[in-house]
């Protein structure tokens, strides 16, 4: 290979692009951990329940 | 002069990663769940559940892993309260579906139904009192 002549930068930029195009597609990603913050409040809501301890009896006060 | 082969790889691809690196770090930002459609859901969802709650704990009624409740074992129903369970189940399972849905579109992203779903499946199996039924992810029940 010439010193003046480099192939690989070709290459690289050409997955360099690839790479780039990859990144934009994970930042369109599912939120999970924020999925799960809203369930946990929805199902607390529903099910009446603090920290996960059920008081079926219990007529709270809501606001 | 003459540099290292090496050195183009790492000013190409190191930034590169980087940039992946701090994309995957980002706190997320929670999901709007403020709406009055999601709160009208929930609400019915919760006055239903006293009625709801006895079945649960007989285990007539379980928590499926897909999100929604199911009468599993409908022997556990004394006659005369079947249709009246089934009319539970199955108005608690559209109150389900439309929430999920609503999150979704809350959220701008309505291709995110089927995720919430499941996200939600596993929370309610997760938060499911001692002695309910729920679900696996292979469809077997068993209880908790």
């Amino acid at each position: 290979m010439t010193p003046t002549k480099h192939p690989i930068p070709y290459l690289s930029g050409l997955a360099l692009c690839v790479a780039l195009a990859s990144c934009v597609t994970i930042n369109i990603y599912f939120p999970a951990a924020a999925a799960e913050k809203a369930a946990d409040q929805i199902i607390d809501e529903v099910w009446r329940q603090e920290h996960g301890s059920a008081a079926p009896a219990q007529k709270p006060a809501e606001k | 002069m003459c540099a290292p082969r090496v050195s183009i790889w790492f000013k190409l691809f190191v930034p590169v990663l980087l940039a992946m690196a701090s994309g995957a770090s980002f706190a997320q930002a929670n999901l709007d769940i403020d709406t009055p459609a999601i709160r009208a859901l929930t609400a019915s969802m919760q006055q239903r559940y006293p009625q709801l709650l006895p079945y649960y704990a007989s285990g007539a009624v379980g928590i499926s892993h897909d999100g929604l409740v199911a009468l599993r074992d409908a022997a556990a129903v004394p006659l005369p309260q079947r249709a009246q369970v089934n009319a539970l189940v199955a108005a608690d399972n559209q109150d389900r579906i439309a929430l999920y849905r609503d999150i979704a579109r809350a959220n701008n992203h309505p291709e995110w139904e089927a995720d919430i779903q499941a996200k939600f499946g596993e929370r309610w199996v997760a938060k499911a009192q001692n002695g309910w039924w729920v679900q696996d992810a292979t469809g077997a029940w068993k209880k908790k």
